[in-house]
């Protein structure tokens, strides 16, 4: 930090210098690497969990160990609070590899954010909640016109007992709010959740920096005032980590119960 | 009055898109407010709800909040 005067965190925190392959069109940053790190610890425990239920369930090893009950709870969460309880056990097992997936690889990314010398959460620039988001669009309509062909879009746009004068109407908003805002509010939900408690953390510990090391006085006292704040933060942020997972897990779930249902 | 508001516009540095960021929170703040509220309500009168309300609830907060975030997201969206 450069001497004599404080300096607010801006949105360039979000665009840090490249690390590899820098000009090319393969450029990776920190948040990149980060995905990358990510990506690999959960495909690596992930499958290391399935591998242990494989192996207890050929055994008939009924008491688990302790790593794998660490995956019953965690992937029974998913399965049991969020597939079976909206969409009942046939068509929650059907869509539960895209739930789980979606569950782990949102808090796995969000949790970053408060790892230390990480910093940042891997969900804090656009394209990643992006690509969840298109998945999740993909398959509820996908889910509906399985279930329902092409009806599935009528019921959608045009809901059975509305007067028909304000059919256009309801048309308009049912397009806009089904097709259009879905896909966009999940992205951006998630990500402007990590950017604003990104921005709140930076801004709590640089102030802290700046009041301990360059401030005078009573300033100093300040300092002590915006690291607990920084600290409390930091805790909130893991729940924020945690009910961003489970509720991006649970609209994706009501949108699918949602194309599912028959009308009305 | 118009002195005044021309001496303010002189002396006042900042963006006025803060002040609009402060004044779409309050909607959201207001509804986060009402759906929790009302969830509180609902499972003192019948505890046994309580898992399927806060269900309802988390979905009904993330709704409320989309706005507040949306309005956070949009001067990246339509510039300065």
């Amino acid at each position: 930090m450069p001497a004599g005067g404080f300096e607010p965190p801006s949105i360039d925190e979000f665009y840090p210098e490249a690390v590899l392959f820098a000009g090319t069109p393969y450029e990776m940053n920190r948040i990149m690497l980060i995905r990358i790190l990510v990506i690999t610890l959960l495909v690596g425990l992930l499958w290391a969990w399935s591998n242990t239920f494989a192996k207890s369930y050929k055994n008939k090893q009924y008491v688990p160990s302790r790593f794998q009950l660490m995956g019953e709870i965690s992937v029974g969460f998913v399965r049991k609070s969020i597939a079976h309880d909206q969409l009942g056990e046939k068509d929650g097992d059907r869509f539960l590899p895209l739930l789980t997936t979606i569950f782990f690889m949102v808090l796995g990314m969000n949790i970053t954010g408060i790892i230390p010398s990480l910093n940042i959460a891997g969900t804090s620039t656009i394209g990643l909640p992006l690509v969840l988001a298109l998945g999740a669009y993909v398959t509820f309509i996908y889910a509906g016109i399985k279930k329902h062909g092409v009806k599935f879009f009528k019921t959608a746009l045009l809901p059975s007992g509305v007067p028909s004068v304000f059919l256009p109407l309801v048309f308009l908003i049912e397009l806009l709010s089904t097709f259009i805002l879905r896909p966009v509010t999940l992205a951006l939900r998630l990500t402007m959740n990590m950017v604003a408690g990104h921005l709140l953390l930076v801004l709590c510990f640089s102030a802290t920096q700046f009041f301990f090391f360059e401030g005078q006085g009573f300033l100093k006292v300040m300092g002590a005032g915006t690291f607990t704040f920084g600290f409390v933060f930091t805790l909130f942020e893991i729940l924020v980590a945690f009910l961003q997972a489970y509720v991006f897990t649970l609209l994706t779930t009501v949108y699918i119960q949602l194309a599912l249902a028959d009308d009305h | 009055m118009h002195l005044v508001a021309a001496a303010a516009a002189a002396t006042t540095t900042g963006s006025l898109g803060n002040v609009g960021y402060g004044l779409a929170a309050i909607g959201a703040g207001i509804g986060i407010g009402l759906v929790v509220s009302k969830t509180i309500e609902s499972i003192a009168r019948q505890p046994e709800l309580a898992s399927r309300l806060q269900v309802t609830m988390w979905i009904g907060i993330a709704f409320t909040e989309a706005l507040a975030l949306i309005a956070l997201a949009t001067p990246f969206i339509f510039g300065a």
